[in-house]
């Protein structure tokens, strides 16, 4: 199947300084893939080469099948961009503005009235369309920056930092709509908004210092990259005792007591050490309340990935 | 035709941003203001130098032979607009390229599928339009003193023409400016210097150098206006207006492009 996306080697330095560098991946079509990494990692950066916005230092990217140089005007018909700090022409109105959106985006002269209706619907514009662009308040421009790059219907939906700046409730909003766009529509999108992405997408890919340190589904990084395995337990017992009882079984690592007869134990990447703790607790004669394995959160997968790159 | 059809979206964004915006009804308020002004005083000047023909015609008959309202009041009128032109202009160009950059919408028309051309032809089209508007209202002149005398049209057309082409090749360096710089006062002083310079070149010639005044003289916006001003039509002053935009519009592009790669 011929791949949405497809970066080889890409490298983009600012005169001396290195943004990004020999960063490759693949997004198949339909997929809903998010970029997460702290700020200055090169999302952005990233996401403005393969918008065309910017010419690679080195490396290849191609959209659709159109190279991101050298068909550039290509790549441009087959997406639709938000940029990180959605700027608008201040002195258009909205539906002046999602007009012009649609001729340069080369939408037939028939279309143009309905297609201005579809966005402005999608996005819940209506009560603003006949409001200048300055006017609006930051949760509109957002849902306009979005009705920009949904006009027209690309294939391929480049969202910076969709949700930054927005109250809660347009949060989950813009967030509703997104969803609904997956499955149709090709859709990368950045953040440093660990549970939005782990909502969101399909695919994470994690990036720190211009280089990806990991690619998966938000379930398998925090399987595989939590190190090891975690257990919540809760325990009736005296608790010095239960702590120094559980720290002694082989393959644990460490023993947090968290008050009210709760621990939470870090081992090695055993799998048997469940059954271990239980069989302990149980020959010693405490009550087993509960035994729980726990996951570990994309922020503590991230902070890790981030801290063990920087180390 | 999906190039040219980009270049009209531009073009109709750029003129909606024109007329919603009160750059265009104040520096048109001013121009016209002047541009009366200048038609006014040429008028008075012309009818009273008529009374004076007409008194001393019974001595010499041969003098009302040589008055001329094209020579007296059309030909100062448009050097008179050329050099308030000359400041308007770069009021209309720098905020095409400079407001992009400067507030980030640069971000947005340059990821839709739009041809460098049709930005620039887009921009450049918009401006010419917003110029030929505020030109055009001074033709009413011509009309109205068409009324009270007999006028040439078509030295007058041709003078026209020539301040048409200049105004084209003034706002071609404007428009190439603003794509310099994210500042639109910046732009719009440098355009106006630039726009002098080009103007007042050719007086190196008048201080009696040879040889190189010659290419100066060649390079000035005003040698070239003054024929048209004449009512001549010289295939020499076509070819250095139109060269002239074309140039200033392939420095636009080359900039334009060369962002992609510095950023």
């Amino acid at each position: 199947m011929a791949m949405m996306v497809e970066v080889r080697d890409l490298v983009k330095y600012y005169g001396p300084v290195l943004a990004v560098s020999r960063v490759n991946f693949e997004v198949a079509p339909g997929e809903v893939v998010g970029f997460l990494g702290p700020n200055g990692a090169g999302k952005t950066t990233t996401l403005k080469i393969l918008a065309g916005f910017l010419a690679p230092s080195a490396g290849t990217a191609s959209i659709n099948g159109y190279d991101c140089v050298t068909q550039s005007l290509g790549v441009r018909r087959s997406l639709g961009y938000l940029p990180e700090s959605v700027c608008l022409y201040p002195d258009l109105t909205v539906s002046q503005f999602l007009k012009f959106a649609a001729r340069a985006k080369g939408v037939e002269a028939k279309k143009e009235r309905s297609e201005v209706e579809r966005v402005v619907a999608a996005c819940g514009l209506e009560e603003v369309r006949h409001t200048l662009s300055a006017a609006l308040s930051k949760g509109f421009r957002q849902r306009l920056g979005l009705a920009q790059a949904l006009i027209g219907d690309p294939p391929l939906l480049i969202l910076d930092e969709p949700t930054i700046g927005l109250d809660p409730s347009q949060i989950v909003e813009i967030r509703s709509m997104i969803k609904e766009l997956a499955g149709s529509h090709t859709v990368i999108l950045s953040s440093h908004i660990l549970p939005e992405v782990s909502q969101l997408c399909q695919r994470v890919i994690i990036i720190n210092r211009g280089q990806i340190v990991a690619s998966d589904t938000p379930e398998n990084l925090s399987r595989q990259l939590g190190h090891g395995a975690r257990i919540g337990l809760m325990v009736r017992g005296p608790a010095a005792e239960v702590e120094a009882a559980l720290q002694a079984i082989g393959g644990v690592i460490q023993v947090s007591c968290q008050g009210e007869g709760r621990y939470l134990v870090e081992g090695g990447d055993e799998e048997d050490l469940a059954p271990k703790l239980a069989r302990r607790v149980v020959e010693q004669g405490w009550e087993l309340m509960e035994l729980k394995a726990q996951e570990f959160t994309l922020e503590e997968v991230f902070l890790n990935l981030v801290t063990e790159e920087g180390s | 035709m999906k190039g040219l059809s980009g270049c009209l979206a531009l073009m109709r964004k750029e003129l909606t941003v024109y007329f919603a915006t009160p750059i265009f009804y104040l520096t048109g308020f001013f121009f016209l203001v002047l541009a009366g002004y200048f038609f006014y005083t040429n008028v008075l000047y012309y009818s009273i130098i008529s009374f004076q023909v007409v008194q001393q015609a019974a001595q010499n008959p041969q003098v009302a032979g040589q008055l001329n309202p094209q020579q007296m009041v059309f030909r100062p009128l448009l050097g008179a607009l050329a050099i308030v032109l000359l400041l308007l202009v770069p009021l209309l160009t720098m905020r095409l390229l400079a407001e992009e950059k400067r507030s980030g919408t640069a971000e947005l028309l340059f990821t839709y599928p739009l041809s460098d051309w049709a930005v620039i032809l887009g921009k450049f089209l918009a401006a010419l339009l917003v110029y030929l508007i505020l030109v055009g209202l001074t033709l009413t002149y011509g009309v109205v003193f068409a009324f009270v005398a007999r006028l040439d049209w078509g030295s007058l057309i041709t003078g026209y023409l020539g301040l048409i082409l200049l105004g084209g090749s003034c706002l071609s360096l404007g428009l190439f400016v603003s794509s310099l710089t994210e500042n639109q006062i910046v732009a719009g002083v440098a355009a106006f210097a630039l726009l002098l310079l080009f103007w007042i070149i050719g007086l190196v010639q008048e201080l009696g150098s040879g040889g190189p005044g010659g290419i100066f003289q060649y390079l000035s916006m005003m040698e070239h206006y003054e024929s048209f001003t004449r009512g001549v039509i010289d295939t020499r002053d076509l070819v250095y207006y139109f060269s002239f935009i074309y140039f200033f519009l392939f420095l636009t592009k080359r900039q334009l492009e060369s962002r992609r790669w510095r950023a």
